[in-house]
Parts: structure tokens; C-alpha cells; sequence
């Protein structure tokens, strides 16, 4: 029976140096927005007040974090045992993921100092949907730690606290799966209240319906997307059955999700402005056909074998997914009165960090921490 | 792969429940006028562009100028900002040469917080940094509440709130309907120094009489008009205008507490064409379907933990 | 009719003046301090039914004597009327009939009979360094002089921006110490009527206002009269729709400057002054007369800080918000987009992805074919 294990190797690679490079310069955009104030790192506006960082780090972020939502759901609620060495891997993914869309909201928020009110009942909107997500996301991040502890404590040797918390696992993973499908849900509903400002291309009652699914398949995707990396240079146990059946599903849910997405466009009529040949037009082309590409490739058995093609459509999934939410969220959104936005260097700057951060702790996680079974 | 179909269908079946929105569930949260709102009614064709009323609300809230170019010598902002709380702003048209005309003609629009009756912001802000009065109807802001997280900006409609982007410890400015001033008994600044009654101020109820009474009017004839404040004996006499047949704000968005007449589309002045069922509304509807109560998530939590349990079980054995 | 009993007394004093012609005067300069129309009345009376005239003890430091002259102008009262029927100029080193010894003696006769009742006038800084050594009068320094008389009067004037607060003199490296007199006077409430030279209109009405209601009109918290600084030159200036509406003269003699155009490019310092040259003019001759009716910026020669300190040509700072002519569009193109470096580092991040997933895909590819 194989059993996940350290991967060990050396920490200081050359890509971990790069990373810890990258996120030292982005130490210094940050120093500099606490100091001067958001204007004076970013491009954000009184037109444009969400940008890369909401749309990327926050939203963006804690979506490629949802492999371990999107696992959980297989394992406990489809009963499909088998997937369960996917599962760790997917939880890391997910604890960064999140964890760190909280370092961009700290970032990027105005009132920083203050960001706590939103957890004291006197202050709470219970009609705003952003405090549904705030607390939902702030819930979810202490879940996964609490998920992810038995590794930890694995390699402390905690055995007793391991048993205990191995005994009350089951409320977690229960929250685990209950909370992102509220928030993951609401990250759409965000956007429903900026009807006028929103393109009919975006905008839809049934934005969180489409949330919550892209997320879903979108989960999937990140699994095989980071399975198939770790296994292209690690001596990784070969994950490839199993990642095959998930493309499977995943396939399944894009199908889904493009019936809902294509259907409501046409019903509310606005499909000619797909065809416009405009930037918006082109973008909608792009998010879609991004997924219905790798969905025709993935009903194909054959190539749910193929680890190379998987990987690619894996990648065109992540792609598609990332761009629906910089769509709903930047690109679709036009507040009018000549405003444009694009992200300057430092905002760059800064997001390019949060990921080197992540892919730091990632590899030091699954050289020094049971995450992946080992040949 | 096979995924055994009733599996498969529980899954969905329970996703799609925990997911679907569909709109004819739950009452809609609209809200309705409050009997004494209070608000202004701006009368574009009536403003001559003077803009004392920009002045006097920057005094009257201890604003900082603002340039807009190299040139230093006036307060000229192009656009409210956190800076500034109310702006007129020109439209143009070929060569404008008469007033309140569309084609080859000019007219003037004043723009700042509409203090609507379903306000976007008060719905969207986590913190309640955004509050309405339950009397009248004023949205003010409190940054003691306040996280900086700017949804109020990405929800209003009319792109009012505003950001302090170049302070390190910023705030979220906008029009207050001078709030402080109505504690001490006196009027808006902007209404209190017009000089021409352009802007008036008074409940939104007497203001929508007015309204309705100017659109009535015939244009070309002569009528009375009052100044600053709809109650004040002072009048002036002024020709009417041919009036655009549409009162903004009596119903756009939900409705809103500043209403506006105007000779020129309201669309070329530059504020958005709404339905009348705000998006807060919409966007409400939502969250209270799937939340009212936190009734679904509850039992969705007690079925996950159910099955949860199962799959543990069949692990052991 | 409180006017009647007037008659008589007027005609006895200004001759060939009608009485309607003397109360439309008084009139005038009522309504030029800003007071009701029925003061005029009160006016007339405190100048054609005097107790006594007034004593006036006029003293002078750092000075030009241009404030002096600038009374030589005004018509109403003209100078000779002032010092022959409404005040007794006891001391003034200009007009004094007698000098040196006789001088001083009269300056202490009248400051001990009339001590308390007297209203003291001073032209000029006073010069506190080395002991005041740089303006000796009759031997002693003028500081000494301006403290004891000024103990002794019933109301100190200070004209003149020397007085005021030391004018031209009292600018950097200011070798002497010249200082205002009330900067000097600490304590004392001196009414200050600067300028160089001052409106002669200005130090006019505050001493009749002060004969006629034995008290000082408001002042400001400089001490100086309300009616006559209490406004910035750019509020009442006749070019302030051009500044409004954007039009400048950028050189002397330029198109801008022929047409009249606002001097605010070329250094004027009415922004930042307080005066009221726009609205009373000089010299009765008409509009125009004042500087920059003339197309000559101000130089703000009232105001501390600004006359003598700021150059000619340095534009003045604009100190109350005011709307400019110009209307801002309905839209506005705003927003920062896309520059070089952000392009580039977009770029190069896409570069990097693209490679690193090619490289993986190859991974992958030879591993399927290795199996």
C-alpha cells in the first residue's frame, strides 16, 4: 500500500531562489503602498477601484484553490474513494490558494487597521454578499488548516493530537465542502448588484451558478494541471489513471456549465454582441471556446490516458477559467465616463510575489511533508 | 469511467439545490419612498453654470481645491472625486449656441450622491460604513466602520462614492445632503447659495409635486419658482422651459431622493438609463433565497455530515 | 430738524459752501466708510460744532514722509482744512512753522496738556537695533520718543506700511531692526493704515470716524480698519472676469495687455492683498486710476510678507476657492492603461509560463512514450 511521503531534495533550488527574489523586489511595491497609499503603487481608480489584485489574487486565487474543494466533493459526496491520493495535494494547493487571497485582501483593502470589523456583529451588513464571502473564505482558511494538520503533525510525531483531530475530521471536511459552495457561489453574486455597469455578456442572475461550477471543474483541472508538473519532475507515484477518470468529470461539468452559460446568453438576447468582433465580443469567444475545446478532446478515452494531452487541456481549462473571472470582474465591467484601466508594474509587481510566496511554500511543503505518494 | 449514475445524480441534485437561484422564490426585498425623505430637485433648465454651488459646498465641508491641469488658479475639477463633492459638468453639442437644446446646443447637469431609495452601497458595504437614515432617507458614511474594501464604488450605479487614493490611511468621500448643516436648522449649501433656484430643497414629497407641476407647465410662459428652499416664501419669476417628460429619479434604479428635470435626454447628460427594479434588489433577492435564515446551509450541513460519515465508514472496512 | 441748528455754524466757517453741497459730503464719506446714511448727520456735526479741535501729535522714524503727502491730495477733507478747522496739529516735523529747540518744546507742551486726549499719528518704522541709534531725533532716539508719547495718547495711528510693519527697510537683512509700531507698541491698541503710501481716503475716515463717535471703526485682527482691508484686491478688482475666464497678459504690452486682460501672469499680488484700491481708486481723477487699472500688477505694498518680500514677478498664490469659467465636460478619458513596463513584465510573464508548460508538456510526452 503506498503512502504519501517527503519527497526531500534540495529547498534551494535555482526556481525557489528566483521566487525568493521576485517576492523580495515585491517587498518593496508593498512598503511602498502602506506608506504612500494605493495610488501611489497602483492603477487603480474611482472607475476602476477592483483590479488585478481583487480580481487575481482574491477571486482568481482562492478559485485555482478549489482542488480541494473539488476532490472532496468526489471522495465524500460521489463516494469515489479512489481519488483520495489526489486529495493532499489538492488541500496544499487549496491552503495557499486562500491563505494567501487573505494576504492580497490585507494588501489591498483601504482601512486595513480596521479590517477586523467585519467579524464584530455590530458592524456586520447582513445584506452585503462581500461579508457573506469575507466570512465564509475567513471560516474556510481556518478549515483547511485544521484539514491540513495531520500531515504536520506527522512529521512532528504528534500522535495523539493526530488521532484526535482525525477523530473530529468529519465536521471539517463537512465545512470544507459547505463552505466554498456558499462562497464560491456569492464570488458571483458580487458582481450582480453592478448590473449597469457590467456587460450583458457577464451579467446574469445566474452568475453564481456559473461560479460555483466553473469552480468545480476548475478545481479538477488545477489537480491535473499540478500532478502532471509535480510528476514531470519529481519520482512521484504515476497518478495517472486516476487523473484520467477526473478529466472525466471535468468534462461532464464544462458541459454543463456551457449549456447554462450559451443558453442564458441567447434567452436574455444578447448574443449578437458576441459577434461584434469588439474587445468584449472576442473575450467571450475566447472564454468559451478555451473550454469547449479541451471538453471535445476529454470525451475522447483515448486521450484520458494521455498524460501529455490532459496536461494541455488541463492548462486550456485553468486559462478559461481565469479569464471568465478577469472578464466578469475588469474586463466586462465599464463604469463609463472614459474611464480605462490596465495594472502598473507594482501592482504586477506585487500579485508576481503573492505567487512566488506560493510556489515557494509549495516546494518546500512537498519536499519536507507527506503530500505525495513516492515511486 | 464510470460513475454509477445514481451516485451521480444524488451529487447534482444536491449541488443544483444548493446553487440554483430561481427568481420567483422568496419575496423581493423592494423598498418604498420613506414618508419624510428629504432631497433636492436640480432644474437643469433653470441652471445658468455659475457654479457657487460647487464653492459653497467646499466651504461649507471644508474641502480641498482641486486642479485639474497645470494652472493653478481655480478649483476646476472634471469629475467628483475625493476632493470633490458636487460638480456641474457642461454638455455640448455642434456649435452650442442655445441652451438646454441637443442639437448645436448646451446645457448644464450637477452631479454628486443621488441618496437613493434603495441605495447600492448601504446593500453592498460588509461593515455598514454606509448607512440610511431611517427618517430621511440621507445615505451618510462612517469611517470608523469603514474597511477600505471600495464595493460601494464597484455597486453604485451612479459611480458616486469616492476613494482617497493618494492617502495612506484613505477614506470613502461623498455627498452627505450637508448633514451637519440640516442638525443646525439650515439647508444644503449647494440649495442655500443658488442663485437662480436651480437647486431645491425640501421633502421629496413636495419636491415630486413641484416636479410634476414644471412638466406640466407650458413653455414659453411665465410662473413662479422658489429658491433654495421649496418652502420659502421667496419667489422668482422665470420663462419655462420645454422639459425632457421624465422626471429622473422618480423611478430609475429603485427611485432617488435627488431628482432631476432637464431639456436635454438625460442619457446625453451623462447619467446611466436604469430599470426601475434596482440591481440591490436583485442581487438581495439572492442572497436571501439561498440564506434567509441560514436554513439551507444548515440542512445541506447536517446532509454532508451524514455523508461524510458514510464514506469514513466504508473506509474502515 | 436735527440740521437746522447747523446752518448758522457752517455758513460761518465754509463761506461760499451750501449747506445741501457740505451734507451731501459728509454723505459720502459716511457711506465711503460703509456706515448708514444718518451718520452723515453725526459727521457734520462733530466737524462744524467741535468742543476743541483735537489735538493730533504727529511722529516720524524710518520714513519717506510719502504718507504725509498722500494727504496732499484727497479733496475732501483737502489738507489745509484738516489742520486748520478739524484737528490741531500740535507736532509734525514737515509742517512744523517752528524746529529744533522751539520744535520739541511745543511737543512737550502740548503732550502734557493734553495728555489722554490726544491722538498720536506715526509715520515710519522705528529702529530697535543698537539702541535705536539709526533715527535720533533732536538727540534722542525715536524709540524712546514713540514709547513715551505713546503712553500718554488717547489713540495711536500707525500709517504707512513702515509703520505698520517696518515697509521696505524691515526686509531681509534688515540691518537697523526696523519694526511696526505695533509690533513694537505690544499691548497698545495701535489702528494700523498701511500701504505705500496708503490710500489718503483711508487714514481720513478713520480719524473722523474717530471724532465723530469717539471710538475706532472694527478692526481686523492686524489692527487694521475693516472698511478698508477687510477684502482682497481680487475680490473688487474690474479685471476679475478676465482671471475668471482665463485671460492673461503674459508681457507688457503684449495683445493680452492691450485688450485690459488680468495681470495675474505678470506678478499681480492682489490675491494675496488686502485693500480696497479697486473700489476708491487714487486721486480722484476717475476710473482706472490705480495700478493695475494703469496695466500695472499690484505689489502689495499693504501687506506684510508680500510688498518688499515677494519679486515683482512671482506669481501669487490664489487663497479663496473660486470656480473657473470653464465647465468640466460630461466625460472625461481617465485611467491609467497599459504602459511599457507593464507590458513588458506581462509579457515576460507569459513568455515564462509558455515555456515552463511547453517543457512540462515534453516531460509528459516522453513519459507516455516511455511506457
Amino acid at each position: 500500500m503506498k503512502t504519501e511521503q517527503p519527497l526531500e531534495g534540495k529547498i534551494l533550488t535555482p526556481t525557489f531562489l528566483i521566487c525568493g527574489l521576485i517576492f523580495l523586489i515585491s517587498l518593496i511595491f508593498m512598503a511602498k503602498r502602506f506608506l504612500y497609499g494605493l495610488g501611489a503603487v497602483t492603477n487603480l481608480s474611482d472607475g476602476y477601484p477592483w483590479g488585478l489584485w481583487i480580481a487575481f489574487d482574491v477571486v482568481i486565487g482562492t478559485a485555482l484553490g478549489c482542488g480541494g474543494y473539488a476532490m472532496a466533493l468526489l471522495v465524500y459526496v460521489f463516494n469515489k474513494g479512489e481519488y483520495h491520493p489526489l486529495v493532499r495535494p489538492a488541500l496544499m494547493t487549496s491552503l495557499f490558494g486562500y491563505t494567501l487571497a487573505g494576504v492580497a485582501v490585507v494588501l489591498d483593502v483601504g482601512r486595513y487597521w480596521q479590517l477586523y470589523n467585519i467579524f464584530l456583529p455590530w458592524y456586520m451588513n447582513l445584506n452585503s454578499v462581500l461579508l457573506e464571502v469575507a466570512l465564509c473564505v475567513g471560516a474556510y482558511v481556518a478549515v483547511l488548516w485544521i484539514e491540513f494538520s495531520p500531515t504536520f503533525l506527522t512529521k512532528f510525531g504528534a500522535d495523539n493530537a493526530k488521532a484526535f483531530i482525525n477523530k473530529i475530521m468529519f465536521v471539517f471536511i463537512a465545512l470544507g465542502i459547505l463552505l466554498p459552495t456558499m462562497h464560491q457561489s456569492s464570488l458571483g453574486t458580487v458582481m450582480v448588484v453592478a448590473g449597469s455597469k457590467l456587460s450583458p455578456l457577464w451579467w446574469t442572475r445566474l452568475l453564481p451558478v456559473l461560479f460555483l461550477i466553473s469552480c468545480i471543474f476548475l478545481g479538477y483541472a488545477i489537480v491535473v494541471f499540478e500532478s502532471s508538473i509535480t510528476g514531470s519532475r519529481y519520482p512521484i507515484h504515476d497518478e495517472t489513471d486516476l487523473l484520467g477518470k477526473v478529466s472525466g468529470v471535468m468534462a461532464w461539468l464544462i458541459a454543463i456549465y456551457l449549456v447554462i452559460r450559451l443558453a442564458d446568453v441567447v434567452i436574455r438576447g444578447h448574443l449578437n454582441l458576441a459577434f461584434r468582433g469588439d474587445l468584449l465580443g472576442n473575450m467571450f469567444l475566447l472564454e468559451n471556446i478555451l473550454l469547449l475545446v479541451p471538453m471535445a478532446v476529454l470525451f475522447v478515452p483515448a486521450n484520458r490516458k494521455n498524460a501529455r494531452v490532459m496536461f494541455l487541456c488541463a492548462v486550456s481549462i485553468v486559462l478559461a477559467t481565469v479569464l471568465f473571472r478577469f472578464n466578469t470582474y475588469i474586463i466586462g465591467f465599464d463604469p463609463g465616463n472614459g474611464w480605462h484601466y490596465f495594472p502598473s508594474v507594482g501592482e504586477i509587481f506585487i500579485s508576481l510575489g503573492i505567487v512566488s510566496m506560493e510556489i515557494m511554500a509549495f516546494l518546500w511543503f512537498i519536499k519536507r511533508l507527506p503530500i505525495y505518494r513516492r515511486l | 469511467m464510470k460513475i454509477k449514475r445514481r451516485d451521480f445524480l444524488k451529487g447534482l441534485a444536491g449541488s443544483a439545490v444548493l446553487a440554483m437561484a430561481p427568481p420567483a422564490m422568496a419575496a423581493s426585498s423592494e423598498k418604498n419612498r420613506l414618508p419624510d425623505a428629504l432631497g433636492i430637485l436640480y432644474d437643469s433648465t433653470l441652471c445658468v453654470g455659475c457654479q457657487v454651488c460647487m464653492v459653497a459646498c467646499k466651504r461649507a465641508n471644508n474641502m480641498p481645491i482641486e486642479f485639474s491641469g497645470a494652472q493653478r488658479q481655480w478649483d476646476n475639477p472634471v469629475d467628483l472625486s475625493s476632493k470633490t463633492l458636487n460638480i456641474i459638468k457642461e454638455y455640448e453639442n455642434g456649435t452650442p449656441k442655445t441652451k438646454d437644446r441637443e442639437i448645436d446646443g448646451y446645457a448644464f447637469i450637477k452631479r454628486h450622491c443621488m441618496h437613493c431609495v434603495d441605495p447600492a452601497c448601504v446593500s453592498a458595504c460588509p461593515a455598514t460604513a454606509l448607512t440610511k437614515n431611517t427618517k430621511t432617507g440621507i445615505v451618510t458614511y462612517n469611517k470608523d466602520a469603514c474597511i477600505g474594501c471600495r464595493y460601494c464604488q464597484v455597486a453604485c450605479p451612479f459611480d458616486i462614492p469616492k476613494f482617497e487614493w493618494d492617502n495612506p490611511f484613505p477614506k470613502i468621500v461623498k455627498c452627505q445632503l450637508c448633514n451637519h448643516l440640516l442638525a443646525k436648522g439650515q439647508i444644503p449649501a449647494c440649495c442655500g447659495s443658488c442663485p437662480t433656484g436651480a437647486s431645491l430643497f425640501g421633502p421629496v414629497k413636495d419636491l415630486l409635486i413641484e416636479a410634476e407641476r414644471r412638466q406640466n407647465m407650458t413653455p414659453g410662459k411665465y410662473y413662479e419658482f422658489a429658491e433654495s428652499d421649496i418652502s420659502s416664501p421667496k419667489k422668482q419669476v422665470h420663462k419655462a422651459n420645454k422639459y425632457i417628460p421624465n422626471i429622473y429619479g422618480k423611478n430609475d434604479g429603485g427611485g432617488t431622493q435627488v431628482l432631476m428635470l432637464a431639456g436635454v435626454p438625460f442619457n446625453k447628460l451623462g447619467l446611466p438609463m436604469l430599470p426601475d427594479r434596482s440591481y440591490t434588489a436583485i442581487a438581495e433577492n439572492i442572497q436571501h433565497t439561498l440564506y434567509k435564515g441560514m436554513i439551507l446551509p444548515i440542512v445541506a450541513f447536517g446532509g454532508l455530515i451524514f455523508l461524510v460519515k458514510r464514506t469514513e465508514k466504508k473506509k474502515k472496512e | 430738524m436735527k440740521d437746522q441748528n447747523l446752518t448758522g455754524p457752517i455758513k460761518e466757517k465754509l463761506k461760499n459752501v451750501s449747506r445741501r453741497d457740505f451734507m451731501k459730503f459728509c454723505g459720502v464719506m459716511a457711506v465711503g466708510m460703509g456706515l448708514p446714511l444718518g451718520a452723515g448727520t453725526q459727521i457734520a456735526e462733530a466737524i462744524t460744532n467741535p468742543k476743541r479741535r483735537p489735538p493730533v501729535i504727529w511722529l516720524h522714524g524710518q520714513e519717506c514722509t510719502g504718507c504725509t503727502e498722500s494727504l496732499l491730495w484727497p479733496s475732501h477733507p483737502s489738507i489745509e482744512h484738516l489742520i486748520l478747522d478739524l484737528i490741531s496739529l500740535d507736532y509734525h516735523e514737515t509742517l512744523n512753522v517752528g524746529a529744533g529747540h522751539q520744535a520739541e518744546a511745543a511737543l512737550e507742551k502740548s503732550v502734557k496738556e493734553n495728555a489722554g486726549k490726544f491722538i498720536l499719528v506715526v509715520e515710519g518704522s522705528v529702529p530697535v537695533k543698537d539702541g535705536g541709534i539709526y533715527c535720533m531725533i533732536g538727540g534722542r532716539p525715536i524709540t524712546d520718543i514713540v514709547k513715551e508719547t505713546a503712553a500718554k495718547a488717547a489713540a495711536v495711528i500707525a500709517i504707512g506700511s513702515c509703520a505698520t510693519w517696518g515697509g521696505w527697510q524691515s526686509s531681509a537683512p534688515n540691518p537697523t531692526g526696523a519694526t511696526g509700531i505695533p509690533e513694537f507698541l505690544k499691548g497698545t491698541t495701535v489702528v494700523s493704515i498701511p500701504g505705500c503710501p496708503p490710500n489718503g481716503y483711508n487714514f481720513l475716515s478713520t480719524v473722523l470716524y474717530f471724532l465723530t463717535f469717539k471710538k475706532l471703526p472694527a478692526l481686523d485682527e492686524l489692527g487694521r480698519p475693516k472698511f478698508a482691508y477687510g477684502r482682497l484686491i481680487h475680490e473688487n478688482c474690474e479685471r476679475r472676469p478676465h482671471f475668471d475666464a482665463g485671460r492673461f497678459a503674459e508681457q507688457f504690452g503684449d495683445e493680452g495687455h492691450r485688450q485690459g486682460y488680468c495681470l495675474y501672469k505678470l506678478g499681480c499680488k492682489g490675491p494675496v492683498t488686502h485693500a480696497n484700491c479697486p473700489s476708491i481708486l487714487f486721486n480722484d481723477v476717475g476710473s482706472g486710476s490705480w495700478p493695475v487699472g494703469t496695466g500695472h500688477p499690484c505689489f502689495g505694498c499693504v501687506e506684510e510678507g508680500i510688498g518688499f518680500t515677494i519679486p515683482q514677478f512671482t506669481e501669487a498664490d490664489v487663497e479663496i476657492v473660486t470656480p473657473a469659467a470653464v465647465h468640466a465636460p460630461i466625460q472625461t478619458k481617465r485611467g491609467a492603461g497599459i504602459s511599457a513596463g507593464s507590458a513588458a513584465l506581462v509579457g515576460g510573464i507569459a513568455g515564462v509560463a509558455i515555456g515552463a508548460g511547453a517543457v512540462v508538456a515534453k516531460r509528459l510526452g516522453d513519459k507516455n512514450k516511455g511506457e
